[in-house]
């Protein structure tokens, strides 16, 4: 494992060296310590690295990740793991607003809290919330599934497409045009393998599920009020 | 045979009628479209209604107090640098014609090759839109400009990657502050399977980039860009003329390597008509607000304007440019190139309730020209080769126009054209543009008549 302090090296080397390994993976595990907040760490990697950052990272860490499994040990700013579109991303602590943002693919693990608009425009992740989400979480959410074993913030999938929400407590509100939805076997089965997948110990027919009620897909004149 | 139109202009006359100015014939329409449908009125192509333009100014050109080059044999140059502020591969293109974003989905597969191939040809540069890159843009086009939209839809950091430049998209001269649609008539399966969207719904795009809130933001979100390109691809950021004095400031402060200014006249694929007409400011207007801001920052020519909106000949460009941006964009020209709204499709027009020269229904995707439809029968009617030999031709004419002008003016060099050269026709736009009344020192605003 190579250790890189960013306390001695900037964001941008830390970035081309990781960029700088191709497929043979001359170094594949990472880690890196001293982010002290700083942005874009660890974003557009592209090979099956390991990589962990010890302590806090700034907006858009892991952003558009693709087959790397990265793990933040802190919390993490504005847009982790945003684009993703394979791999895992693991938040051990908190995460900040838009989690997951229009992420097309992979693992997105926040152990603890992700604030508002988690999973926004999500486009086919998965993301796991050990904890709770903010407001407008899974907005506009055209696919992937998005677990939340806490509690979701108001207007929970407004504007919702074909993203799959479970939610294991209360719901502040839900958004326009997304409605609960029966928990069939087929539902638990998969909530069971993303809890399994995240580490996540907690109970399948715990959580309810919510998706959208496709009434908003072509304008009508009758939805006026909800456009 | 006397046509509908002869008929009422008989009446007119014969009996005196009065239309009135307020409720003209076109409003009362409108009125009972909407009484009849309950839905606004979306449309595409850009404002119609009209506006202080580039016809408004004239150009001074050489006699006893200024030297001309020669027409044809002293060189009047038209290259141009984008992106050379913080990238380490700028772009360089031989014409300052570049071609807008327009969407894979708005367009066929067949016009977006045919943009490509036209561009390519001339050695200038295409950009992408809402829903990613295809195939077929990315290998006919030389020099390809990669949207990053508020949707993402189609985003993908490969893609990033394979683009030689980044263009975020705040606003659209259209509808600045407005998101994008695509209707469902024209999304197909592929479409769909690249929007992530299901197949037949109205596509209703983010008005706001999902992941960033404000210009302090958006300089974090350039970072990440540019972090994971390397700082290899110059990064653009779009904006729809409106409060563009402040706009390019805070675009320059975020960190662009260029600017794309697009005003009210630049087109859409589908917007709401009220949004085309009464949102935003004129091109006119916008190029000088931009200048002076860059001025002010002493970043004129080191972060670059390109310019959007109602440009379609030579002559525009040369304007656009002594006005003083670096390069300008086309749109609704390139599709016009490639055959849109021609003559040739008359009857067809007609059978959909339209006209050549009149056609705007591009969220339809009826288009009889094969451009804006993902319709395999009517996509067929455009061959791709022959849009981009016409693009080719057109985006040629249009560099020897503005040659033409340049070295009337003196200039060897395109980009040496000035606001000096100019004059304004009327006052709205000698205000606008920032240059003199025709015939005198009187720039309103700026300067006392004589």
């Amino acid at each position: 494992m190579r250790t890189i302090s960013l306390s001695e090296t900037s964001v941008r080397e830390v970035n081309r060296q990781l960029h700088d390994q191709t497929a043979e993976l001359a170094e594949a595990q990472w880690r890196i310590t001293d982010p002290e907040g700083r942005h874009a760490l660890a974003c557009g990697l592209d090979q099956t690295l390991e990589v962990e950052i010890d302590g806090h990272a700034g907006y858009y860490c892991a952003g558009m990740n693709q087959k790397a499994r990265v793990t933040i040990n802190g919390m993490a700013g504005v847009g982790v793991a945003e684009n993703m579109m394979s791999g895992q991303v693991r938040v051990k602590g908190n995460a900040s607003q838009s989690a997951g943002a229009t992420a097309h693919g992979g693992l997105l693990v926040v152990e603890g809290d992700a604030s508002a608009r988690c999973g926004i425009s999500m486009k086919g992740v998965d993301i796991v919330v050990g904890g709770s989400v903010g407001h407008l979480s899974a907005f506009m959410g055209q696919a992937g599934r998005l677990v939340v074993c806490g509690d979701a913030g108001e207007a929970l999938g407004d504007s919702i497409y074909e993203a799959r929400l479970y939610v294991r407590g209360s719901v502040k509100s839900l958004g326009a045009d997304c409605v609960e939805k029966a928990m069939r076997d087929e539902h638990l089965a998969e909530l069971r393998d993303l809890l399994d997948a995240a580490g996540i110990d907690a109970r399948a027919e715990d959580f309810r599920r919510y998706g959208s009620a496709r009434e908003l897909y072509n304008f009508k004149v009758d939805n006026a009020d909800e456009y | 045979m006397s046509t509908e139109h002869d008929t009422t202009r008989g009446m007119v006359e014969r009996w005196g009628l009065q239309e009135s100015a307020s409720f003209d014939r076109h409003t009362i329409h409108n009125i009972q479209r909407a009484a009849a449908t309950g839905i606004y009125d979306i449309r595409g192509f850009g404002a119609k209604r009209h506006l202080p333009h580039f016809d408004d100014l004239l150009f001074l050109g050489a006699s006893m107090s200024r030297y001309p080059l020669e027409g044809y044999r002293e060189k009047c140059a038209t290259d141009v640098v984008l992106g050379d502020r913080f990238a380490s591969k700028p772009l360089h293109l031989d014409i300052p014609i570049t071609i807008a974003g327009m969407s894979f989905g708005a367009l066929s597969a067949n016009a977006k090759e045919a943009l490509g191939r036209g561009a390519s040809a001339v050695g200038t540069s295409t950009t992408t839109g809402d829903g990613g890159m295809t195939d077929e843009e990315r290998g006919q086009s030389r020099t390809l400009v990669y949207q990053y939209l508020p949707s993402r839809y189609g985003m993908n950091p490969d893609h990033l990657r394979m683009a030689d430049a980044i263009e975020i998209v705040l606003g659209q001269g259209a509808k600045p502050g407005g998101g994008g649609m695509l209707m469902g008539q024209k999304i197909s399966d592929r479409i769909a399977e690249m929007r992530t969207l299901p197949k037949g719904v109205d596509q209703r795009s983010a008005c706001r980039h999902p992941d960033w809130t404000g210009p302090d933001d958006l300089a974090i979100k350039i970072e990440e860009l540019r972090e994971i390109t390397d700082w290899e691809k110059p990064i653009y950021i779009k904006i729809g003329a409106s409060r563009t004095y402040y706009d390019v400031k805070l675009a320059v402060k975020s960190g662009a390597d260029v600017i794309v200014l697009d005003g009210m006249q630049g087109g859409t694929a589908a917007t709401q008509e009220v949004f085309i007409e009464h949102v935003g400011i004129p091109t006119l207007a916008a190029i000088p607000q931009a200048v002076q801001a860059l001025q002010e920052m002493d970043m004129h020519r080191k972060v670059q304007l390109i310019v959007s909106g109602g440009i379609r000949n030579g002559a525009d460009v040369a304007k656009a440019m002594a006005l003083g941006a670096d390069a300008v964009s086309i749109g609704t020209a390139a599709m016009i190139a490639l055959g849109c709204n021609h003559p040739r499709w008359e009857s067809q027009y007609h059978e959909i309730g339209s006209a050549a020269g009149f056609y705007d229904d591009y969220h339809e995707g009826r288009d009889p020209a094969g451009i804006s439809t993902q319709d395999p029968e009517l996509s067929q009617r455009l061959d791709p080769e022959r849009g981009g030999r016409r693009l080719a031709n057109y985006l040629r004419v249009m560099t020897t126009e503005a040659q033409t002008i340049a070295r009337a003016c003196g200039k060897s060099h395109i980009q040496n054209l000035e606001p000096e050269d100019l004059v304004a026709l009327d006052i709205e736009s000698a205000a606008m543009a920032r240059v003199p009344l025709a015939g005198t020192d009187w720039i309103p605003g700026r300067s006392r008549p004589l």
